[in-house]
């Protein structure tokens, strides 16, 4: 980006578009929607709470590797969890 | 034996009735017989982009239930003599013509002609179902919008669920200067997210509406840019190696002088 463009371009419209269109089309290839994920990150933040300390704000769970047809590839769930402190369990 | 080639797009107004018309008007203009085909039954529309519309006398829910036949009904184009449309029946419904129907006719059109391209109707429907039955190939066209990249995506998948594997990918009405500002998806961009064969890029003309006014396919026009990028498509489908046009825009006076300070975005 040059001197003069500095001046025009406050985040381009098509990088939104862009990031838009890869979530809409890895739900619509999977079937999996927004508030499925949702439930899912619920879930899967109530299950780990019972091991460690997590800030549910800090959980980020996407799906890769969606592709149109299922035979191809497999489409992954990816969750990533920072933990804060490992609970003492069992002891 | 011929070759079925299906148009399709999923959404609708993105150019799929303007593509059958240049791409079949293209391969009659470089010496082959072409058949078109529409099957978009109740709203008819590609014997008005072709100038035919005062002809029409059958059509194609005629032929299948055989009420006439078919070289009855194929209507003889106003400028080259090995192009010919089957138009589309108005007062009827998508279901009219059965898959089934539809690749017998293909099949019978195959027989005669070199290639036979089909104006899928919008939609993911039975008549969508029933178009796409009798194909060997599809082409599938875009235009740079989230809704209709989306629509393609969605297309090629339910393509490939019926077996017509490696669509070809038309985007349709590109501005370069919107993609060089940055506001408009690029031809990449979509090529990431589709992953199909790129058959050709249409920029947004203005001449393709007034070919459209006259009934005239812009592909017969030298001077409109769509009509030379739909020149170039049909090349390609003959299998020749053409190169992808340059369709960067002038930037103008800022652009050169950015360009003179080694500013410019390339």
């Amino acid at each position: 980006m040059g001197f003069f463009n500095a001046f025009i371009s406050k985040g381009s419209s098509k990088d939104v578009a862009k990031d838009r269109l890869r979530t809409i089309l890895v739900h619509d290839r999977t079937n999996v929607y927004p508030q499925y994920m949702d439930m899912l990150k619920n879930d899967i933040v109530k299950a780990i709470s019972d091991y460690a300390e997590i800030d549910p704000q800090d959980v980020e769970i996407k799906i890769d590797n969606a592709s149109r047809s299922s035979n191809t590839s497999m489409p992954e769930l990816v969750a990533n969890v920072p933990i804060k402190r490992m609970k003492n369990i069992g002891k | 034996m011929g070759t079925v080639y299906v148009v399709t797009s999923g959404k609708g107004g993105v150019g799929k009735t303007t593509a059958t018309a240049n791409i079949g008007t293209g391969l009659a203009l470089a010496g082959n017989k072409v058949a078109l085909l529409d099957a978009d039954i109740g709203l008819r529309n590609l014997d008005v982009v072709m100038g035919l519309e005062n002809r029409i006398v059958y059509d194609i829910v005629d032929v299948v239930r055989g009420e006439c036949r078919l070289r009855q009904a194929l209507i003889k184009d106003k400028r080259f003599d090995s192009l010919f449309l089957l138009p589309a029946a108005q007062t009827k419904d998508k279901t009219a013509v059965k898959p089934e129907q539809m690749q017998k006719l293909c099949n019978e059109l195959k027989e005669e002609f070199d290639f036979i391209i089909v104006d899928c109707p919008a939609g993911i429907e039975q008549g969508f179902k029933n178009a796409i039955s009798g194909a060997d190939r599809a082409i599938v066209v875009t235009t740079p919008e989230m809704s209709a990249v989306r629509d393609a995506d969605r297309i090629i998948g339910l393509l490939e669920a019926n077996d017509l594997r490696d669509a070809y990918l038309i985007i349709n009405r590109i501005r370069m200067d919107m993609v060089k500002r940055n506001d408009m998806l690029s031809i990449d961009d979509m090529l990431d997210f589709l992953a199909v064969t790129l058959l050709g890029v249409v920029p947004d003309d203005e001449k393709i509406v007034i070919s459209t006014n006259r009934g005239e396919p812009a592909v017969t026009d030298d001077k409109s840019m769509a009509g030379k990028a739909y020149k170039n498509i049909t090349r390609r489908l003959l299998g020749e190696d053409v190169p992808f046009m340059d369709l960067s825009v002038d930037d103008g006076f800022f652009g050169k002088l950015k360009r003179l300070f080694g500013m410019g975005a390339k």
